[in-house]
């Protein structure tokens, strides 16, 4: 429980990222700031400084100054507010990991029961297709997507996805991680095809449809919903890792992933930039994991006999 | 047995035809990806577009650039870069493979040892605090952003604690072994733990629940019914059938990590393996290097899906029959 109400905690103050930064902190997080200038104790300065260290070479963004209402957590080195930044981040990252996971779950529970249903041709054309998606390692896969489509403006029918549209890194993780949950969705519908309900129902004459929609998708439903949570986390990450190559959200826009980028460089100087937004990350994942756990043993108490994972 | 490697051998092989022609589908025909366009950069003229496609064959049909590419990369083997022309492609794969196996094996090692002691402790650890606090440890190994992990490891050894605790920590970097073992190993030292934690996570908590599982099964009831030791039950029972599984995690995850999953890391590390060609390839659109090493990668990923089918089958009879 402890885990959800940090979740709903982390996706509140992420919500309320326009309302900090139009009401606390009154700054644009988007917009460069180079020439700004912030007031702390009623001193003004600007907020990129002539480096000191050094050769006294370039500037240094402030640092955090761990007041909520300036530059909490400093300012990266276009002169954005971090904090700001890092909560308007967490949404686009909160939203691809959420929305991807509920494709790639959908996606598995159709090939999935598809697959294991009908058996035979059907089952071999999408276990062979699933097949080579797996030898593929996930990561690498969706980098060659990535590369392929970001720049790019793609338009299929009425939609039109450009590379500032979410849509992309939404689609592209939510397919390569189908694989994996279509395995054991497949398999379960499999054992559960020999089971007498739905020899029953076989016998009672149901036709295919009516046996997926009232025999076996109740069953798998459990499974999937317990998938959500895990493949959120993984998602959520594998899109951070993409942002961090610069071929996931691209700028202005912004996810945990391109402020830990926007970090890297300042990592020695102003490493608060990278940190902040990876604790976030690391927290929310850690509840996701819990919460995982938790769904699978209120939904299924053997598990916990068994062990759970 | 026979019969049913050499089935899954075939199988391995289709696999590993139908991912270059993927490959090669994604890089060359996904719409919108003209490599010519790529290569002749922002802007080029219709006429510089002509030419850069007839030079690099990219005139010709999709089958025949597909073939042609294949006949370079496995008969003739003399694939070049398009970026650096004349540059050959397979030299620089070899020169990343010791990179990255280097890695892999040593951080292979640390997770293994680390998960399998976190998974064994917290099972015989059931019931106490203990066990919750492994496997919360295990969640956050699992949780941390790898790439992330890396910076900040790399933030606390090469800055901040640089002058004191961490001053025998070698600038970022590769030295080959044949340099000696000692600064072979001191340099990958970091990297090793970085890819490590979170494999440990998640072996630990696999490890557990087999583990747990396997405590309430009937063997385990007759080895405590002949008098043997707790431990003894944990490490030569339980944990000898749980192992099972790990096996076949283990070549999956080795598989993937030498075909270049390792990628993050050895960005972060500047360690230039497989997976950093790959990214460097990636990132200014070398099409054959790219198919290079995603063929590389596909080819260690699919010898190690072979070998634990095969390990599978020689562990459990009934497999065989699938």
């Amino acid at each position: 429980m402890a885990s959800l109400a940090v979740l709903i905690l982390v996706v509140l103050a992420c919500l309320a990222a326009p309302l900090y930064a139009a009401n606390v902190a009154h700054t644009d997080a988007f917009a460069s700031n180079v020439n700004g200038t912030y007031t702390l104790n009623g001193v003004t300065k600007p907020v990129l400084e002539a480096s000191t260290e050094g050769l006294g070479l370039g500037v240094n963004p402030i640092g955090p100054t761990w007041n909520i209402t300036t530059f909490f957590l400093g300012a990266d080195n276009q002169g954005r507010d971090v904090f700001a930044r890092m909560l308007y981040g967490g949404r686009n990252s909160l939203f691809i990991g959420f929305v991807s996971a509920v494709i790639c779950c959908v996606l598995a529970g159709i090939v999935g029961v598809v697959a294991g249903y009908f058996g035979k041709g059907v089952d071999a054309v999408l276990s062979r297709a699933m097949d080579v998606l797996w030898a593929f390692p996930v990561l690498l896969l969706a980098i060659c997507l990535s590369v392929v489509l970001i720049n790019t403006t793609i338009t299929v029918g009425p939609i039109t996805l450009t590379s500032s549209s979410l849509l992309l890194p939404i689609l592209i993780i939510g397919i390569i991680y189908v694989p994996y949950v279509a395995r054991p969705i497949r398999g379960q519908v499999m054992s559960l095809r020999e089971r007498e309900f739905v020899q029953a129902a076989v016998g009672a004459g149901a036709a295919d449809f009516r046996l997926l929609r009232r025999e076996l998708l109740p069953n798998v439903l459990p499974t999937l919903i317990v998938f959500l949570p895990l493949m959120t986390a993984i998602n959520m990450l594998t899109e951070s890792a993409l942002s961090f190559l610069s071929i996931g959200v691209q700028p202005p826009d912004a996810s945990w992933g391109t402020i830990i980028n926007d970090g890297v460089g300042l990592l020695y100087t102003r490493p608060m930039v990278a940190i902040a937004p990876g604790i976030m990350l690391a927290i929310t994942a850690v509840a996701l994991n819990l919460l995982g756990d938790g769904v699978r043993d209120a939904l299924d108490p053997k598990a916990r006999l068994r062990g759970s994972i | 047995m026979l019969r049913f490697a050499g089935k899954r051998a075939l199988a391995a092989l289709l696999v590993l035809f139908a991912i270059s022609v993927l490959v090669f589908l994604i890089f060359f025909a996904t719409p919108g990806a003209d490599p010519a366009a790529r290569i002749a950069g922002r802007n080029a003229s219709q006429e510089t577009l002509q030419q850069v496609r007839e030079s690099f064959g990219l005139d010709k049909p999709i089958y025949v650039q597909y073939l042609v590419m294949m006949r370079h990369l496995f008969v003739s083997r003399d694939l070049t870069s398009f970026v650096n022309r004349g540059s050959e492609v397979l030299p620089q794969v070899w020169a990343a493979i010791p990179v990255t196996l280097s890695l892999v094996i040593g951080a292979a090692v640390l997770w293994l040892v680390l998960g399998i002691t976190m998974g064994v402790i917290a099972t015989a650890a059931r019931g106490t605090a203990i066990d919750p606090i492994i496997m919360i440890v295990g969640v956050i190994g699992i949780s941390l952003p790898v790439y992330w992990l890396g910076e900040v490891v790399n933030l606390i050894t090469q800055s901040r604690l640089h002058d004191s605790v961490f001053s025998w920590v070698p600038p970022l970097g590769y030295v080959p072994l044949s340099d000696g073992v000692g600064p072979w190993a001191l340099r990958l030292f970091w990297p090793w733990v970085t890819l490590a934690v979170l494999y440990a996570g998640i072996y630990a908590r696999v490890l557990r629940s087999e583990m747990v599982g396997a405590m309430n099964e009937d063997y385990i009831r007759m080895a405590r019914a002949k008098g043997i030791g707790e431990w003894r039950v944990l490490l030569r029972h339980a944990l000898r059938t749980s192992l099972i599984v790990i096996v076949s995690l283990f070549g999956l995850d080795f598989g993937a990590l030498v075909g270049g999953a390792a990628l993050l890391t050895e960005v972060v590390f500047g360690l230039q393996g497989i997976g950093k060609l790959t990214y460097d390839s990636l990132t200014n659109f070398d099409l054959p290097v790219i198919l290079a090493c995603v063929l590389y990668a596909a080819f260690f990923v699919v010898v190690a899906n072979f070998i634990v089918d095969l390990v599978y089958a020689w562990l459990d009879p009934r497999v065989r029959h699938v």
